[in-house]
């Protein structure tokens, strides 16, 4: 049957509107539940450089809390590596993804600092978050570096929109256990991060600045890549500051 | 498709039980029959790409179910009303609902799933299965043989793709729902022996080799030729 242009509009807008509030209030009424399951995802990020996705994984929601709040605590610095004290400024509260379109001067670097049950004074690493893009979207992650503040602990990387079977595969643990021992700066102390290299299957467990790549997925891996270098740069300041008194301690 | 030839036989019966026979076959016919994966061959995208693990792979299949039930009661309540002109559009209004609804709950409740499933969870919109039950047949009848029409082909969709991630995920990671079933049956045969995974399998090759020996079994039963 054919009806009048008068019925279709009315008819649309109506559907419209209804659809329209049906939508904005399963949004509303699910809000609460999502952002505890985003903030507890990023806990389990973040804990996931220090320790193995299966520990993780065995942990119930409450349990993941506590492991954070009695052995996580954190810090936020700028780009000279100084810590940003103003009020209502906390690291979890930091959104990495919309800093990051700020120029990186105007950034907050939020610092994770991983320690011995309830002694923040026994740090046993410092987990620095990244941000950065892939091949499709986004693509973030958390460095996780020993107590030299040199050696790569653990890295949790994650995406948006990557090929799956291909960039995707930078969340397996298998490629991000290549991570592992490398380090961060070469012996001058000059910052080159670890690059992922193209191609897959080679051995570069003699060098402390290549990983194994990912057959397939190039770009994600210099995504990565530009992340770290990025990222690293940024908190370079803050690192360099932190280690400085040791390496006299040592000499 | 028995689709077209339901409407006229209803309206001369008083009341239908809630599963007669005719119902019944609603939902068992796109369970074989006229399964929409293997003999409509709609769908096959997203049956190749959520295949690798089973956990993931039922998910979906809920999702599937829900969206494609609950679309189709509603299409088939509104039929009368929908203006033949913007008819897809309105379709397709109610189905991004549904879906958005979907991605939304699983957002809040099972947010590790929604994170790997993440636009495959959208992409449901364009699954063919929905749109092709909309209007092969809840735009012409009444509203609870329309959601048994879904529920039947959603399940037809389901119990194929569960199929596949079965084996993709048994042959591929060596497991079933993340239990290394692998690994235990290599320990029962002494410590040097060890079932080897195919890497193939956990591609998309995987699936299309898995669909098409499904595909090639059921035909051999019941004879389907292709015209």
């Amino acid at each position: 049957m054919q009806q009048s242009n008068t019925y279709i509009i009315v008819y649309s807008a109506v559907l419209t509107i209804i659809l329209g509030l049906l939508l904005s209030g399963s949004a509303q009424v699910l809000g609460p539940w999502q952002q505890e399951a985003i903030a507890l995802d990023k806990k389990k990020q973040i804990l996931g450089a220090v320790i193995s996705a299966e520990e993780i994984a065995a942990m119930t929601p409450e349990q993941v809390n506590a492991f954070y709040s009695s052995r996580i605590s954190s810090t936020v610095v700028d780009i000279t590596g100084k810590e940003v004290t103003a009020d209502g400024v906390s690291a979890e509260k930091v959104e990495i993804a919309k800093d990051y379109k700020k120029p990186a001067e105007e950034r907050t670097y939020p610092v994770f600092i991983y320690h011995a049950e309830g002694n923040p004074e026994a740090v046993e690493s410092y987990i620095f978050p990244m941000y950065g893009a892939g091949l499709w979207d986004a693509i973030w992650g958390y460095l996780a570096l020993d107590t030299d503040l040199n050696t790569i602990k653990g890295i949790t990387l994650a995406h948006a929109a990557e090929t799956p079977g291909l960039g995707a595969r930078i969340t397996e643990a298998k490629v991000q256990g290549r991570y592992v021992n490398k380090k961060i700066f070469d012996e001058s102390g000059a910052l080159v991060t670890v690059m992922m290299q193209k191609g897959e299957n080679k051995d570069y467990s003699s060098d402390p600045h290549k990983v194994d790549g990912m057959s397939g997925a190039t770009i994600t891996g210099n995504g990565v890549n530009n992340m770290l270098k990025a990222y690293m740069g940024c908190y370079e300041a803050y690192i360099k500051a932190k280690s400085a008194p040791k390496v006299v301690a040592v000499l | 498709m028995s689709a077209e030839t339901i409407e006229k036989s209803v309206a001369v019966k008083p009341a239908e039980p809630l599963l007669s026979k005719r119902r019944k076959k609603l939902i068992t016919d796109p369970l074989i029959d006229d399964n929409p994966v293997t003999v409509q061959v709609l769908g096959i995208c997203s049956s190749l790409a959520v295949t690798t693990q089973m956990q993931p792979t039922l998910v979906m299949a809920i999702s599937v179910i829900f969206v494609v039930a609950l679309s189709n009661f509603a299409i088939s309540l509104m039929r009368n009303t929908i203006p033949a002109r913007v008819r897809i559009i309105v379709q397709l209004a109610v189905v991004a609902t549904l879906v958005t609804i979907v991605s939304e709950i699983l957002k809040a409740f099972a947010y590790d799933m929604y994170k790997e499933l993440s636009v495959f969870i959208g992409l449901i919109i364009t699954n063919c299965i929905v749109m092709g039950r909309l209007e092969a047949f809840a735009m012409g009848n009444k509203p609870y043989d329309s959601m048994l029409d879904g529920l039947g082909s959603a399940l037809g969709y389901s119990w194929i793709i569960l199929t596949v991630a079965f084996f993709r995920e048994l042959w591929g990671s060596g497991a079933v729902f993340g239990i290394p079933v692998f690994q235990y049956i290599s320990s029962l045969f002494g410590p040097d022996f060890k079932l080897a995974t195919n890497g193939l399998m956990v591609t998309p090759v995987g699936a299309f080799i898995i669909l098409g020996l499904i595909v090639w079994v059921q035909r051999t039963k019941t004879g389907y030729v292709e015209h």
